[in-house]
């Protein structure tokens, strides 16, 4: 039933895709018809103009493209020319210092403020004013005093990854079962005791949550702060292909911003279903 | 059992009400129990019977007044005395052995994991859940979950249990083994125990003195009843007892009409020496709360129990 299910699903996707790019195909494809106009520009304008080529490419110079990207991923010919595989390291590198840094600071954090009333009070003011800043407009101020382009995007993964993972820290342990902490005052367990074998396994699942969500606002974020400092990264990458106008290119460069959130994405989903227990 | 090895001592529970006032849900509250006495509260809900138990847990402090525990003033929540929370409050992240281990290592903290295993071992067994060891509370039905609940409270071998409405959420079938069980338990070792219920039946069953509490706000405990039935009672041949339904009319009656007027109708009631009632005893109710009076239970004396 289930299996029957999944593999219905699966059909019905294969055939979505197949007329997503039927449809992509047919409506970027030449028409052979030629204009009528003077052979220099036509020699300027190339097939878009002679033979009513779109300017979109199409399903299968993409594929092409993708085909030549995948087998040479990390080739280096200068600030202009890295393989993909190169510039999508440097922005998981970036984004994974940034969270990295982040959960170190939210967590710890956010279990004092969720055990104590007093923080909580003291720091929400605080919390509801910088929460809703767009990561972005850090940017000149971090780059004004960091002075260093790439220190100042992984400054923004942080300051953007903090507060979902922040909140739900502070949530999670502010509403652990009375009824649990109850049971650890009976035993008479300690404050530390208490935190790592009751408040930590009950917030679990939501700070994972909160993880999650992070991890998402990062990876959508990167890319712009990318396209703001250059150099290196997807969006860079992105950016420059623009500019260059390889639009082959920039579809490539969204088709794999969107499989590596897909996996990143995948892998804290599955830390989550680890820390999660069934009531 | 003689002695009071649990005694509350004028203890008040007042709470911040409407517009700066404070409503007290009882005040000056005075109750005591002997050791390896089993007694139940019984009052209408709402009148404070969670308190008055969080308070003698240590979870909650009353707002005047003091416990004292085997001579000793309580602050704060102690392993001697354990709680079987009427939501079971099982970690539901660890297995039953994880349950029970984790307060065995609560209590003894240099235990290695073998022999808190092997001590929760014996807990998990006595409740009869061997073979269960390692499912998560998920997995277990109800009263299984509770039984692991009581096996948890036990094996830190305290020197009192608390039980707040153990089994109120449990099917009748269950709920009876259950009695069963916590009866020769606590026969057994002898424990102290202080419970909660709705149940009159259950608390004629289970209990040596029954507490009986008027409405709050501003309840009092208004009567102290002596069960008079033997101690080796069977839980299906109660009510063939000749006293046992004027015991249980006593109850139902002042839970359906005392409860609401008793405040009203004894105005001169003395919360410190609150009426003691023997059923069945002729000259019968009332006599002063202190341990000489009190009738204790002889086996063999009983009135036609033999019938
Ligand atoms: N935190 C609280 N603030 C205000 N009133 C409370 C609080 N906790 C309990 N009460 C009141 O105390 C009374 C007694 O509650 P409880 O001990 O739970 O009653 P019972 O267990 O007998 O049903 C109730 O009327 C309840 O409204
Ligand atoms: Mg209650």
């Amino acid at each position: 039933m289930n299996a029957s299910l999944r593999l219905r699903a699966g059909l019905v996707s294969i055939v979505l895709l197949a007329a997503f790019l039927g449809i992509w195909h047919l409506a970027t494809r030449s028409t052979g018809t030629v204009a009528t106009m003077s052979p220099e520009y036509a020699k300027l304008m190339g097939l878009t103009a002679t033979q009513d080529k779109s300017a979109m490419p199409g399903p299968l110079d993409v594929g092409a493209k993708l085909w030549e990207h995948l087998r040479r991923p990390f080739y280096d010919n200068g600030p202009n020319d890295k393989g993909l595989g190169i510039q999508l390291g440097y922005s998981i590198a970036r984004v994974g210092t940034g969270y990295f840094l982040a959960v170190l600071v939210a967590i710890p954090l956010g279990f004092l403020i969720g055990m104590s009333p007093l923080l909580s009070k003291a720091l929400d003011p605080f919390i509801q004013v910088l929460k809703p800043i767009s990561p972005l407009a850090w940017m000149p101020l971090a780059l004004y005093t960091i002075k260093d382009s790439s220190i100042s995007a992984i400054f923004v993964i942080f300051i953007c990854s903090i507060w979902p993972m922040l909140l739900n820290t502070v949530f999670g342990v502010a509403s652990v079962r009375k009824e649990w902490i109850n049971v650890a005052r009976t035993l008479e367990v300690g404050t530390f005791r208490r935190a790592f074998t009751v408040i930590l396994p009950a917030a679990a699942p939501t700070i994972l949550t909160g993880m999650r969500i992070s991890i998402g606002i990062a990876w959508l974020v990167i890319v712009a702060a990318e396209m703001l400092v250059g150099g290196t990264g997807i969006g860079y990458f992105v950016w420059n292909e623009w500019n260059n106008l390889s639009i082959t290119n920039v579809i490539i460069a969204i088709l794999l911003i969107g499989v590596v959130g897909m996996l990143l994405d995948q892998i804290l989903a599955r830390f989550t279903r680890m820390v999660t227990f069934p009531e | 059992m003689t002695g009071k090895f649990i005694s509350i001592e004028g203890i008040a529970k007042r709470y911040p009400g409407a517009g700066g006032s404070t409503t007290a849900v009882f005040e000056n509250l005075w109750l005591s129990m002997a050791r390896g006495e089993f007694c139940c509260v019984i009052g209408h809900s709402g009148c404070g019977k969670t308190t008055v138990l969080n308070i003698l847990a240590g979870l909650d402090a009353p707002s005047e007044g003091a416990v004292i525990v085997d001579g000793q003033a309580i602050s704060g929540t102690s392993l001697d005395r354990a709680v079987i929370f009427q939501s079971h409050a099982l970690l539901p992240w660890r297995t039953v052995l994880g349950n029970v281990g984790y307060a065995v290592s609560s209590k003894w903290r240099s235990w290695d994991r073998a022999k808190v295993r092997a001590h929760a071992q014996t807990f998990i067994d006595l409740v009869g859940l061997t073979g269960s060891e390692h499912k998560r509370p998920s997995e277990l039905s109800g009263g299984m979950k509770q039984r692991v609940g009581i096996a948890r409270a036990l094996s830190i071998t305290p020197k009192m249990m608390l039980m707040d409405e153990p089994f109120s959420a449990l099917d009748a079938l269950t709920r009876g083994t259950l009695q069963d069980e916590v009866r020769r338990i606590c026969l057994e070792t002898g424990q102290t125990a202080f419970m909660i219920t709705h149940d009159v039946d259950e608390a004629i069953y289970l209990a040596d003195k029954i507490f009986l509490m008027t409405n709050g706000p501003g309840a009092v405990l208004a009567e102290v009843v002596e069960n008079p039935l033997p101690r080796d009672r069977g839980r299906t041949d109660l009510h063939r007892h000749p006293l046992y339904y004027a015991l249980r009319n006593h109850i139902i009656d002042f839970l359906v009409t005392r409860s609401k007027s008793f405040t009203a109708e004894k105005p001169d009631h003395d919360p410190r020496n609150v009426p003691v009632v023997h059923i069945g005893k002729p000259g019968l109710t009332i006599a002063s709360g202190s341990d000489e009076q009190r009738q204790t239970w002889i086996p063999g004396t009983s009135p036609g129990l033999t019938a």
